[in-house]
């Protein structure tokens, strides 16, 4: 397969397989978790509603996270996600009680064409007014929940407000599977896709690992990072159609608090917070792992109390991990060069 | 449009001629001219600020001229992006390769361009195909897999070069490609270059080693100050053509420095060396001297000036300051001992920007103007409006943003700074670049009169005139080694020039 002049050294080899081993690390720790849940309570997992949970509780972050991801693999974070969800979710539930019959493919167009525009605004700031994503993000994260409590005030938008076709879907199941799950495995899937084997894909690893060389290379850069962001906002507005769907109700507040498990999800997941390193699948791991945690931790019988310091303690433990890699990665590729 | 054919070998591949482009108040290039043949390599040469980069960067659309002409391949072109000179076939490799370092060496040839099969898919098979293929020709023996991370320069550079190859440009621009590279590795650029060459593209080569030029090029044209000077066969000229074209102007007595009695020694440089940086350093500066340190950017100036102040580390070698010991990677106990350094690059280096100017005055005698640990802003603005005055910082309110001022001013405040710490030797790295004239002569009277009152100052400055102009005594350093030390009376560009150029054994 390969000609004899160019050598794949051991390098590339230990290379890639580190970049496995994060993911196949995620994966070993859920299962690892899963494992100690059911063993101390068998319907941890065994039970249909343990089953059910345990597919169903991670799908909606997930969704949130692979867009975190995408932007923060390009050197910026959103941090509005949060916000976002709120909106949209509280925007679901408004037009199934404002407009009567309205069809459900509809609604969830609309809502993630809403998500979609929000992002679009983070991304315009901070692509056109070269302010950090970090500031702006913030700004409208509380830009967009002022809006959402000024709209929805103390109302909120109950179970009964919306058609049971659509609650349906929030908690139903195909071959026991849960079809929120389904729709965001096959969006994780067409994410990754796209991340891995498009230019467009390659370009936000690019513009993430040296904006300046990006700019240098003639890469659309400010197109790009809009696009990462109207990623990030449309799929936090799918988030917040499941978020309608999965809990019934939503009033001004919901969605608070998930931008930071977002950044969370993708940075245990192995997203680089600097860019350019990372995959979709990483950060969605990265979700379950945190929301299985959240759970399996009262079955173990941890107080609520160290609940919080678990997440964090995984959170720093994944930096360190990455930076004591990297490190160690850049002495090996630098190493080989010397003996070459 | 008159000659709109590739195929007419009569047509040059780039033509520009009288491209002016300023910023702001400053002119970086007056008037811009050039003309590469296909199948040729052209030499660019120039001493620092000549306008060589700006020229580079016109061509390859980062900037955009204000007047002139600018044709590729006898059209008339005009680029707002660096992918619309890509596309039109222009490669540029800057002085410091611009790789991705989180991607691999595949990735980084074809960044933006890879190519695809269906639903936009890139058709990795393809693309790790046209490497080996690539790489085979330019005999490049590096993992293609592999990150960009930790590779060597030279490594780089080659990809780089790998990159323009794959590009198919018809114009490759190297800027500088050998500064940092070692005698095989250049002989391999080499290689590559003239077979780039012999297929018909148009290569230009910018460096300050001669040597290399006469080995390279065919034609070479030389610019200075901003503006073209001059173009020759290289069969038809000599190095020492080419630095009198280089330096060219009368030094006019624009940089006057007043004859100040030279007293005893106060800075004592001696073997100072910091491996792979500068060797065996020794110089002495004595009161009311000011000493020019000349020499080309990347030679190690500013680098013995950074160890000398304590910034940097040194390995080897002792600093005294008037006979005491200055402590190693100290710079507080170096401004105690009585050295101050204002940096290059003000902005960064030497300016709190975002602070007024009477913050910025006072920021390196704060311990000084304090009383009990606390620092009033009438202390602070007695300090700053002294010092203020005293350099003719024409600004209206002490508490104006340094940010606002104009380069000379930021300079003027920088000098202030300090001077108020009342330094027995002042180092000074490039003390006016992006200046205006009038600034600049301003500084020079200012420098002169410090040196009068007896204070020692080290100038590092990449204008010719100036240290000439200036310097009791010119030291010239090349690649991280004094190669000249020479007194006012002797001092011309042309042995100036030939020693930061050449290395010592035909120096003589």
């Amino acid at each position: 397969m390969t000609t004899t002049n160019i050598p794949v050294s051991a390098v590339s080899r230990t290379i890639g397989r580190l970049g496995r081993a994060r993911e196949f690390g995620i994966l070993l720790a859920i299962v690892l978790v899963v494992a100690a849940g059911t063993v101390k309570n068998p319907s941890f997992l065994f039970s249909s509603d343990g089953w059910r949970d345990l597919l169903l509780t991670p799908s909606i972050l997930l969704l949130v996270a692979v867009g975190q991801a995408i932007v923060i693999i390009t050197r910026n974070v959103d941090l509005s996600v949060g916000s976002v969800i709120g909106l949209t979710a509280y925007l679901t539930g408004r037009l199934f009680s404002d407009i009567p019959g309205i069809p459900i493919p509809l609604v969830v167009l609309i809502a993630v064409a809403a998500g979609a525009v929000l992002g679009l605004v983070n991304g315009a700031l901070v692509a056109f007014g070269k302010v950090p994503a970090m500031v702006i993000t913030l700004g409208t994260l509380y830009a967009y929940r002022g809006i959402g409590v000024v709209w929805a005030g103390s109302n909120r938008v109950n179970a009964s407000d919306m058609p049971s076709s659509f609650l349906g879907l929030g908690t139903g199941q195909i071959l026991t599977i849960p079809i929120l799950t389904i729709v965001a495995v096959v969006v994780l899937g067409i994410a990754a896709w796209y991340l891995r084997n498009t230019r467009g894909g390659r370009e936000f690893y690019a513009i993430g690992s040296d904006p300046a060389a990006a700019h240098l290379y003639g890469l659309r850069v400010t197109r790009r990072i809009l696009t990462a962001f109207i990623l990030s906002g449309a799929l936090a507005g799918l988030a917040g159609v499941f978020y309608a769907a999965r809990y019934g109700t939503v009033d001004s507040q919901a969605g608070t608090g998930w931008e930071l498990q977002a950044v969370g999800a993708a940075v245990v997941g192995g997203v680089a917070i600097v860019g350019g390193v990372g995959t979709v699948w990483g950060a969605a791991l990265g979700a379950v792992l945190l929301l299985t945690i959240n759970r399996a931790l009262p079955v173990l019988g941890i107080p609520d109390f160290w609940q919080q310091a678990v997440v964090g303690v995984l959170i720093i433990g994944a930096i360190v991990l990455d930076r004591v890699l990297a490190v160690r990665q850049k002495r090996r590729l630098i190493e080989t060069r010397d003996q070459a | 449009m008159e000659r709109v054919s590739y195929l007419m070998t009569d047509s040059p591949v780039l033509e520009l001629r009288d491209v002016q482009k300023s910023f702001g108040s400053v002119v970086a290039l007056r008037s811009g001219t050039i003309s590469v043949d296909g199948g040729s390599i052209h030499a660019l040469v120039g001493e620092n600020g000549a306008g060589k980069s700006t020229l580079v960067k016109i061509v390859a659309g980062l900037y955009q001229r204000d007047a002139g002409v600018f044709r590729l391949r006898g059209e008339a072109v005009d680029f707002s992006s660096t992918a619309q000179s890509k596309a039109a076939g222009v490669a540029v490799i800057y002085q410091e390769p611009t790789l991705f370092p989180d991607l691999s060496v595949t990735e980084n040839i074809f960044m933006g361009r890879q190519p695809t099969s269906r639903f936009g898919r890139i058709d990795r098979k393809a693309m790790r195909h046209e490497v080996e293929r690539l790489f085979t020709r330019l005999g490049v023996l590096i993992d293609p897999d592999r990150p960009a991370e930790g590779l060597s320069i030279a490594d780089q550079q080659v990809i780089e070069i790998a990159k323009a190859v794959s590009l198919d440009a018809s114009l490759l621009i190297m800027d500088e490609p050998t500064a940092a590279l070692s005698g095989i590795e250049v002989e391999r650029l080499f290689t590559i270059a003239r077979s780039l060459r012999d297929e018909g593209r148009a290569l230009i080569f910018i460096s300050h080693r001669f040597d290399e030029v006469f080995a390279l090029c065919d034609t070479v044209t030389v610019m200075r100050d901003g503006a073209y000077i001059a173009t020759s066969a290289i069969a038809d000229t000599t190095v020492d053509a080419i630095v009198r074209q280089m330096v060219g102007r009368e030094i006019t007595e624009l940089f006057p420095k007043q004859p100040a009695e030279i007293g005893e020694p106060l800075l004592e440089v001696e073997h100072l060396t910091s491996p792979g940086v500068f060797q065996d350093i020794s110089f002495t500066v004595r009161a009311g001297e000011i000493v020019g340190l000349a020499g080309l950017v990347g030679a190690g100036r500013s680098e013995v000036a950074r160890a000398v102040f304590g910034v940097d580390p040194y390995s080897a070698g002792t600093v005294k300051l008037k006979g005491k010991i200055v402590p190693s990677g100290r710079p507080t106990a170096a401004m105690r001992a009585g050295l101050a350094l204002v940096p290059e690059d003000r902005r960064k280096q030497g300016l709190v920007v975002e602070s007024g100017v009477g913050q910025n005055i006072t920021l390196a005698i704060r311990r000084r103007l304090t009383k009990f640990g606390l620092l009033t802003q009438r202390a602070e603005n007695r300090a700053a409006r002294e010092w203020a005055s005293r350099l003719e910082v024409k600004t209206h309110a002490l508490d104006t943003v340094a940010a606002t001022l104009s380069g000379g001013n930021q300079q003027k405040v920088v000098l202030a700074k300090w001077l108020a710490t009342e330094p027995t030797v002042l180092i000074i790295d490039e003390p006016t670049r992006g200046i205006d004239v009038g600034t600049k002569s301003e500084v020079h009277r200012l420098l002169s009169e410090l040196a009068g009152r007896g204070m020692g100052i080290l100038m590092i400055s990449s204008e010719l005139p100036e240290v000439l102009g200036m310097a009791d005594r010119v030291l010239v350093m090349r690649e991280g080694r004094l190669t000249a030390d020479i007194a006012r009376a002797e001092a011309t560009s042309e042995n100036v020039m030939h020693a930061a150029t050449h290395a010592p054994e035909h120096a003589r």
